[in-house]
């Protein structure tokens, strides 16, 4: 009879052929710790306003996010800044709206993050041809490869972290000069996670250029382009899947309930079959 | 509908003055309640149960996904983004459709080819296989169509590759292509045609699988032993034995199923689908979705020309690997039906499902990958098309001359005798099965 380890077992042996061969081409891109990661993990809120805070001085000067509503930022399993912070907030911003004198307005909680360039042509424009792309889901349109067998693994831990971690490592991969032989063409970067290795956007952060308030208790994070790319990274994620939280508390009242019932239906159906021999 | 006899005698006049009029209880009395099955069905038989259940959960999602999106070109993308964001739970019903997707295929694959080992595509029961291949092509074309209304850059270019497949066909390719695309290249006509489809077609396959419940139900239940019902003796009720054991299978599926949609919801999919449709940026690598892999490296094995053209070559090996499985029921001339009984086939099944995992795992590579020395995917995937074949048109066919199949048992109650004692040493005092 066919047992499913069979299959299992065969699956593994397929693969694991290729395994070696795959491992030898991949960039190895260190995995972060994320407060999010995992079955248990939640988003930490003053990590996403930090996060924020860096989107909102650096990448925003360049990189739309047309998803993001400025209410977003006051709702729960996010930043959570206070209502009032966000009402300030969207007061600092003008939005195009064809219903008003003058065609714009100051922005509302309810109005959506305002892109930096009009146009794609502008963007490009400004930006020596390349197109800085939108950010609003982006944590989940990068990925980062896994080699065999940890790929397999990640069904088991429900990796979903290869965009932050995509991130954090492309904005500590600048290496300047560009290596020996390496045709780096004008008006490009070098870096070792992009593919490619020649990316249009400046380095964008820099030691010391954010500042971060204290928090509440007086903690503070070192002010670091790898703690910057950290937080601006788990708020990009954040930014893309804004009921992380909210979706693993559900998720662990589905799979509690399930299991239980499970186990009752397993006692049931012995009951029912415990006369007929099969 | 059946060949059972109902038993259903209604006492109440209501229920008497319908049942003259419209005999529907009877018929749910005699399809869901009494139907005899076989007792010694294992755990490979109830993905029948689980694969219904996913159908109505993917309709169900499905009807309220659509009351939210918008098939428009310009929309699509940001509206299911939307669900996503601002519908209640609507991330959760996205995640469960799309996952729910990958487990509907999970399941089918399971039924399909537990019913390889077991024979159950064998006299008398070749209508119900082919009813089920009828599914089975629904469902791909389902579940296509559905990959491309989130309208990222895979859906596009999903949507590109595989209408373009089409005109490989001489003659009438190119109308075809234009046909489905609306237009000659992929744009909103095309994804207004294959939302309407995507919405149609679960409907279809409801409709078919109705067929195939009746197919099922005239022969009866194929069985792990292969031996057909003799008495009674051999069956119990559908009612509550399968109901409760269907049920309980299905309670199990969901675990893992809501593991994904909860807590990995994009594990299936491709990072690059959250990349909105571009027609002027071709991704670096275009994959279909998994459960298309291995037909994905049937069609790019066949890179070379032979009398016609690669192309339409490998287009006609594309759709001749899951048109052959129509022929099946006469391709495998072999008398005995469940593979425990025959020495050979085991061997070769095994071979076979490995030889789809290898397929499967063909169809993620670049071409060029090297896996042995200075052979590449292109060349090794050749190897496993043409075991796929040989394993419907020489193996089976020619099996059975040769292979010498273990003795069968008289009856299942014999079987399931049999086997109890050989476990457990089964205590003579027992109650004799219902």
């Amino acid at each position: 009879m066919i047992k499913i380890s069979t299959i299992f077992a065969a699956a593994l042996i397929s693969l694991g052929l290729a395994g070696p061969v795959l491992a030898a081409e991949a960039e190895p891109i260190t995995k972060q710790h994320w407060s999010f990661a995992g079955l248990f993990g939640t988003f930490d809120q003053m990590q996403l306003q930090r996060g924020f805070q860096v989107f909102r001085e650096v990448c925003s000067n360049c990189h739309s996010a047309r998803l993001l509503a400025f209410r977003n930022l006051a709702e729960e399993g996010g930043p959570k800044f206070s209502e009032g912070q966000v009402k300030e907030l969207a007061a600092q911003y003008k939005v195009s709206d064809v219903g008003v004198e003058g065609g714009s307005r100051t922005a509302l909680p309810s109005d959506h993050w305002p892109s930096p360039f009009a146009t794609e042509l502008d963007a490009r424009a400004a930006n020596g041809g390349a197109l800085p792309p939108d950010m609003s889901v982006l944590a989940k349109a990068r990925s980062i490869e896994d080699a065999f067998p940890n790929w397999v693994f990640n069904y088991f831990t429900t990796y979903a972290e290869g965009g932050p971690d995509y991130i954090h490592a492309l904005l500590n991969g600048y290496v300047d000069p560009a290596p020996d032989g390496f045709q780096l063409p004008e008006g490009k970067y070098y870096n070792t996670v992009f593919p490619g290795h020649a990316i249009g956007m400046p380095p964008p952060l820099s030691d010391g250029q954010v500042t971060y308030t204290a928090a509440a208790d007086g903690s503070t994070v070192p002010l670091t382009v790898d703690q910057y790319s950290k937080d601006v990274s788990a708020y990009l994620m954040w930014l893309a899947e804004p009921h992380l939280d909210v979706d693993k508390q559900a998720g662990f009242r589905v799979l509690t309930f399930l299991i239980l019932f499970a186990v009752l239906m397993y006692l049931v159906k012995n009951r029912v079959w415990r006369h007929v021999e099969h | 509908m059946s060949a059972h006899e109902s038993k259903y005698t209604p006492t109440n006049p209501a229920a008497k003055w319908l049942e003259d009029r419209l005999p529907i209880m009877g018929f749910a009395k005699s399809t869901l309640v009494d139907f005899p099955t076989p007792k010694n069905l294992n755990y490979w038989w109830v993905f029948g149960a689980i694969l219904a259940f996913m159908l109505g959960e993917q309709i169900v999602t499905g009807i309220i996904l659509a009351m939210h999106y918008t098939p428009e070109a310009s929309l699509a993308f940001d509206s299911v983004e939307a669900i996503k964001r601002d519908v209640n739970g609507g991330r959760i019903l996205q995640a469960v459709h799309s996952t729910g997707a990958s487990m509907f295929f999970f399941a089918v694959y399971i039924h399909i080819f537990r019913g390889l080992y077991f024979g159950s595509y064998k006299a008398p029961r070749e209508v119900l296989w082919i009813l089920g291949v009828i599914i089975y092509l629904l469902m791909m074309a389902t579940a296509f169509f559905g990959y491309v209304l989130p309208w990222g850059q895979m859906s596009f270019w999903a949507a590109a590759v595989i209408t373009n497949i089409f005109a490989a066909i001489p003659v009438i390719g190119d109308p075809v292509l234009q046909l489905l695309r609306g237009g000659f290249s992929v744009d909103n006509p095309t994804l207004n045609r294959f939302f309407s489809l995507h919405y149609l077609l679960p409907f279809v396959i409801a409709a078919v699988v109705v067929l195939h419940i009746w197919a099922l139900h005239v022969p009866g239940n194929n069985n792990p032993v292969g031996v057909e019902v003799k008495s009674e003796r051999d069956t119990v009720p559908f009612h509550p034995f399968y109901t409760i054991k269907d049920l309980f299978a299905v309670i199990v599926f969901c675990i893992p199923f809501a593991w994904f949609a909860f807590f990995a919801p994009d594990i299936f999919g491709h990072a690059d689908n959250y990349i909105q449709a571009n027609p002027l940026v071709t991704p670096p690598h275009i994959v279909p979705e998994w459960y298309f892999l291995p037909f994905y490296a049937i069609l790019r094995a066949i890179d070379f020309n032979f009398i016609l053209d690669s192309k339409l070559l490998g287009v006609i090996f594309f759709g001749g690997s899951i048109l052959i499985l129509f022929f099946l029921p006469w391709l495998d001339t072999s008398k005995v039906k469940s593979g425990t009984f025959r020495p050979a086939f085991k061997w070769f099944y095994a071979v076979f499902v490995l030889n789809f995992l290898a397929l499967m795992w063909y169809g993620a590579q670049e071409p060029g990958l090297q896996i042995i020395g200075p052979f590449t995917v292109a060349d090794t995937s050749k190897l496993s098309v043409v075991y796929y074949f040989a394993y419907f048109l020489v193996i089976l066919p020619l099996l059975s001359r040769f292979e010498k199949p273990r003795q069968l048992p008289n009856s299942i109650s014999e079987a399931v005798l049999k086997l109890s004692k050989s476990v457990s040493g089964a205590d003579p005092a027992m109650p004799a099965a219902h």
